[in-house]
């Protein structure tokens, strides 16, 4: 029953009739000898790890650099202030995005999901989905099984470090995990959930990681907020029946492929694009 | 690679390899020394040398010396924790030739004034490799219990080493041999399912030709020791 590809999952959905996350949970059952509960029961836990961070966020903090902090406030004011450009959903999860994000660069507790840098994106659509629509918990569960499941696959046929692969590689990857996630949430079919995703990493394709002085910061939290809204628009395209023209077994090969292509100095060694700018080096100067 | 690999871990952020991997290269190392650290020197090399201070590397390191996980909260307040425990640390750049660019150099001294150095390198993901202890190569990433056997480079220590864990029912997962030169030094890194019990270390220990006997165990307060 071992999945090398979306495809395989979709394969095996359709053989054996069981949800796509079930599909993902058996497998990883096997491979990690545990039962089905303690399985549930970890998931539960990094979902719970989640919203305990988002409500743990402390815009007092600034991070040891002194580039990040404070700034999930200013959205949270922003979205307050009735004043929402962008709908109580986008915005809520642009809010929760750049909160983990700068959370995680102020040495506060976070969960790595791919990692730590694109910690922001999937708890930003999920935290936010449930919080609007009052989901049960063990859904929720599910929808991180689901994402889950798209991020193992694209971490065997391609990257999800930055230093492998660019920032494609992270927020991309987050991003297509969370726009499966939120397919499920919205009762999509298999077909939709992969679509979604298909979408979510297309978009993010070439993107690279330069960010300033190396550090987990700039453009990073930002990127987080940029990754949950397109999660949203990619499920949205896919709930309302647009099928993608690249399978997604076919994204994430060319998601490898542009990552082998791209230039070291843009992949997280603080070299390239945005590092190597006049502001940039206004920062390195200025550290303390 | 488990799906919690992918969704998760539960870390203080802000990075896997500088931050997460740090804390465990230092636990491990803590593990290892098996009593209180009196002082620490840490050196860092590359990637850790030019960025650990924003990714909180140095915290890490010393929070990990002091046994914390990678998801502790105390973690951002390592240096101040240390400094109530009495615990001196020294930081400094690491002269390695070719080494992984997130790569610390860990000389510590413990309250009886036992020694250990460690050489540990931060592979991505929070997953770790220790390359060296005590000057010579290892290989080994402290997920499983681990023993590790400095000897003579003569005839039959590792059939003794084996045959004490056969008859302590322990399975050898991975099992690693160095030497420094041909009847020099030898260092055998032994990765193991099951914990090894007290009394096969001590035995291993009285052994004619055993220079040291170290063991990393997976148990939270047992702890490693070295016997």
């Amino acid at each position: 029953m071992k999945y090398n590809s979306i495809q395989d999952i979709l394969n095996i959905c359709e053989e054996t009739g069981k949800p796509f996350w079930r599909v993902i949970m058996e497998e990883d059952m096997q491979e990690s000898a545990m039962s089905e509960t303690e399985s549930f029961e970890k998931m539960r836990e990094m979902y719970r790890a989640m919203a305990d961070a988002d409500r743990n966020y402390d815009a007092g903090l600034k991070s040891e650099s002194r580039m990040t902090g404070g700034d999930g406030q200013k959205l949270h004011e922003y979205n307050e202030a009735g004043r929402n450009l962008c709908g109580d959903f986008v915005g809520l999860a642009m809010e929760k995005a750049i909160k983990m994000g700068e959370s995680n660069a102020c040495m506060r507790r976070i969960v790595a999901a791919p990692t730590a840098g694109a910690c922001g994106v999937i708890p930003a659509v999920l935290l936010s989905y449930q919080e609007l629509y009052h989901t049960e918990e063990d859904r929720m569960v599910e929808a991180m099984f689901t994402a889950a499941g798209i991020g193992n696959v694209i971490a065997m046929n391609a990257y999800i470090a930055g230093a492998s692969g660019g920032c494609q590689a992270e927020i991309g990857s987050a991003s297509a995990m969370a726009a499966g996630a939120l397919c499920y949430l919205q009762g999509g079919t298999n077909g939709q959930i992969a679509s979604a995703l298909s979408f979510a990493l297309k978009n993010m394709l070439g993107l690279t990681c330069d960010p300033v002085m190396g550090l987990v910061e700039v453009p990073c939290v930002k990127r987080n907020s940029a990754g949950a809204v397109n999660a949203i628009a990619a499920a949205q395209l896919a709930m309302a029946g647009i099928v993608s023209a690249i399978s997604p077994d076919d994204v994430i090969d060319a998601m490898r492929r542009i990552g082998n292509a791209m230039h070291p100095s843009l992949k997280e060694t603080g070299e390239g694009g945005l590092a190597a700018t006049a502001s940039a080096q206004k920062f390195m100067q200025s550290e303390p | 690679m488990s799906i919690f690999d992918i969704v998760g871990p539960i870390m203080v952020g802000p990075s896997s390899s500088h931050t997460a991997g740090a804390v465990r290269i230092g636990l491990v190392a803590r593990r290892l020394l098996g009593e209180e650290i009196k002082s620490a020197q840490i050196l860092l090399y590359g990637s850790f040398l030019a960025t650990g201070k924003g990714h909180g590397t140095d915290k890490a390191l010393v929070a990990g010396l002091l046994g914390m996980k990678p998801d502790d909260y105390r973690i951002p307040h390592s240096m101040e924790i240390a400094a109530e425990r009495g615990m001196n640390i020294e930081f400094g750049e690491a002269h390695l030739k070719e080494a992984h660019p997130n790569t610390a150099q860990i000389r510590l001294t413990g309250v009886t004034g036992k020694t250990l150095e460690v050489i540990g390198e931060s592979l991505g993901g929070s997953r770790i490799n220790i390359a060296q202890i005590d000057g010579i190569e290892t290989n080994f990433s402290g997920d499983c219990p681990t023993l590790i056997v400095h000897n003579l480079d003569q005839p039959g220590h590792v059939s003794e080493v084996t045959s004490m864990l056969a008859h302590k029912s322990v399975n050898v997962a991975a099992m690693q041999l160095y030497r420094s030169a041909r009847g020099g030094r030898a260092v055998m890194v032994v990765e193991c399912d099951q914990e090894i019990p007290a009394d096969g270390l001590k035995w291993l220990e009285k052994i004619e030709g055993v220079l040291k006997v170290t063991y990393l165990s997976k148990s939270e307060d047992g702890g490693s020791h070295e016997v």
